[in-house]
């Protein structure tokens, strides 16, 4: 097990390392400097800006800074936003995108694991299609489709929640929240189905059930741990996808995390916002990946026992 | 390879399988709706008439007209084009490098293989999305380039199915005949390997249409995919989100076509898979 996370950690380093100094260099030969956009700038204010933001130097150098500053912590300023750095932003974004993709992941297990997990024990009968069909189409319904229709639903004909905001009104995180865990529910009822789908048919579930357990013990205590094993392991990339899906989710409800503000980055070409935020999101990631198959690791008796 | 059992054996499975049967048929007319667009869209996809502005949907405009009172069925026909054209091309690059990555790995192994697969298990964990949107960011939010950049991030699959496949086959006689013979590598691929393969190419490649669909209409949306005049579905849906509190047509007929395509894929690519393989099936 230890081995297996210095491993994995060894080669996590030098493949940041590698998107760092990617997302660094793509972005010096893109076209357009920070400061050519809406207005001219006399070239005494250009120098000076240039000058402020080491923009004179020569690209190696900027390079050698700005990655001794990643180190440290430091993504530098903002383009866009004099006075605030890339740090503060993600600060100030992080715990809302944490809070949206936790309810996400949170609404997303109870329901996917729910029924998935009855949908294989009543295999065939009605609780077993009726979910699998509302999966379906979870997974065909984008996000970017289902959040809208969310809100012309329950915000524009029932008035029942709001439409927008996040934590202003009473109730305006729940439509985020679903949007965001109802494609993920979807995808976690397939998966716990199949999974349990296999454990159950296994001969220690027959000899769990021979020894006379009750048949709730069985599920529980013996099926559901294997069972549930490719749905540990499809958590990690699923981080990945729940970032995608907070850049959506974000934007359609207007909530102010990390999410829309690389959308809003990436379209005022906040050079130096987006940078900072492609690193991080990359550093999390690996991390999200790296707990989620060690997790996974550890669930799986056979490979716990062997290492 | 005329007319082998493996498929008309999996033509007969699929032709029972009623879900898929369906996927197929609706694909199929879309398909000749987006091929016919020009000639059966009643309008053209830019034609204004301003004075009808957002009107809903009449005997003149079938699915009604937006904003600028542009005829939606239109809109929703051209756009059939560009998503469909996105899913096909962009899913044909992925399978162009995953096949051959796969197949080189598999079929050198080793050294080279364990380098080429630990190379896909990196780029797995990389936020791709992002890559991707930085790219339209920086080189301009071009169509081809939306192309490359959705083929690129989609092959990773792809090379491990194909690898896990190309191990499997190596060792069997024909192969080793063919070696034996002092086929060259290329030809062993193109020849030897590439034919065997086919069937959980084809149905890897059906299920990742609809990723790629997704993936654009989730840039379009964003504002980073196709750009106007030209429209995707995605980019119809982001209108009609625009302005759906008063004109709500706007985004339900191109939100129900764009939901029945992913719907008629993934069945069909499902079916698919039970035809050609029936061991992976459910039941």
């Amino acid at each position: 097990m230890l081995a297996i996370f210095f491993k994995r950690i060894l080669i996590a380093i030098p493949v940041l390392f590698a998107v760092a100094s990617i997302t660094f260099f793509l972005i010096k030969i893109a076209p357009g400097g920070p400061f050519d956009a809406d207005r001219a700038v006399s070239p005494q204010v250009l120098k000076n800006l240039n000058e402020v933001y080491n923009l004179d130097a020569s690209n190696w150098d900027q390079y050698v800074d700005y990655m001794s500053g990643v180190l440290t912590g430091d993504l530098g300023p903002s383009f866009r936003f004099p006075g605030r750095s890339v740090t503060e932003m993600i600060a100030t974004g992080l715990p809302v995108t944490f809070e949206l993709a936790f309810y996400a992941i949170l609404i997303a297990l109870l329901m996917g694991v729910f029924s998935g997990v009855l949908a294989a024990l009543k295999r065939n009968t009605l609780l077993d299609f009726i979910p699998m069909a509302i999966a379906m189409i979870g997974i065909c319904v984008p996000t970017f489709l289902m959040g809208p229709l969310l809100v012309l639903i329950f915000g524009i004909n029932l008035e029942i929640l709001p439409v927008s905001g996040w934590g202003q009104l009473p109730g305006d995180k729940i439509l985020p929240s679903l949007t965001l865990g109802f494609a993920y529910a979807a995808y976690i009822a397939r998966l716990s189905r199949g999974g349990m789908l296999e454990i159950l048919n296994q001969d220690f579930i027959r000899t769990a059930r021979a020894k006379g357990l009750t048949e709730r013990m069985v599920v529980i205590k013996h099926a559901m741990q294997g069972g549930l094993i490719p749905v540990v392991s499809f958590l990690g990339p699923a981080i990945a996808g729940l970032l995608a899906g907070s850049f959506v989710v974000e934007t359609i409800f207007q909530i102010p995390g990390l999410g829309r503000f690389y959308v809003e980055a990436a379209f005022n070409r906040d050079y130096t916002m987006i940078l900072g935020t492609t690193i991080f999101f990359s550093a999390m990631i690996v991390f999200f990946n790296l707990l989620s198959d060690l997790a996974a690791l550890w669930l799986n008796p056979r490979s716990r026992d062997s290492s | 390879m005329n007319n082998n059992s493996l498929w008309s054996d999996a033509f007969y499975r699929l032709s029972r399988n009623r879900a898929a049967i369906f996927g197929g048929i609706i694909l199929l007319m879309l398909i000749i709706l987006a091929v016919l667009a020009p000639l059966i869209a009643p309008y053209s996809y830019s034609y204004q008439d301003l004075n009808l502005g957002a009107s809903p949907p009449s005997a003149e405009h079938w699915l009604g007209t937006d904003i600028l009172g542009r005829d939606l069925l239109s809109r929703i026909l051209y756009g059939a084009r560009i998503s469909l054209l996105v899913g096909f091309v962009a899913t044909g690059v992925a399978l162009i490098i995953g096949v051959s990555w796969g197949i080189v790995a598999g079929y050198l192994g080793g050294r080279v293989d364990s380098i080429m697969m630990r190379i896909v298990d990196v780029l797995y964990g990389l936020p791709f999305i992002i890559f991707i949107i930085l790219l339209m960011v920086i080189f301009g939010r071009n169509l081809w380039l939306l192309f490359g950049a959705i083929g690129a991030v989609e092959w990773l699959t792809m090379a491990r199915i194909v690898r896990g496949q190309v191990i499997g086959l190596k060792n069997q006689e024909f192969v080793m005949a063919a070696k034996a013979m002092g086929v060259s590598n290329f030809s062993m691929f193109r020849r030897h390997l590439l034919p065997n393969i086919l069937g959980p190419i084809a149905v890897y490649a059906t299920l990742t249409i609809p990723q790629v669909m997704l993936l654009e209409g989730f840039l379009s949306f964003l504002g980073l995919g196709i750009q106007p005049p030209m429209s995707s579905w995605g980019t119809l849906i982001k209108d009609g989100v625009e302005s759906m509190e008063e004109y709500s047509w706007l985004l339900v007929y191109p939100g129900i076509t764009f939901t029945i395509t992913l719907f008629a894929l993934n069945f069909f690519g499902d079916g698919l898979r039970d035809a050609l393989d029936p061991k992976t099936s459910d039941n």
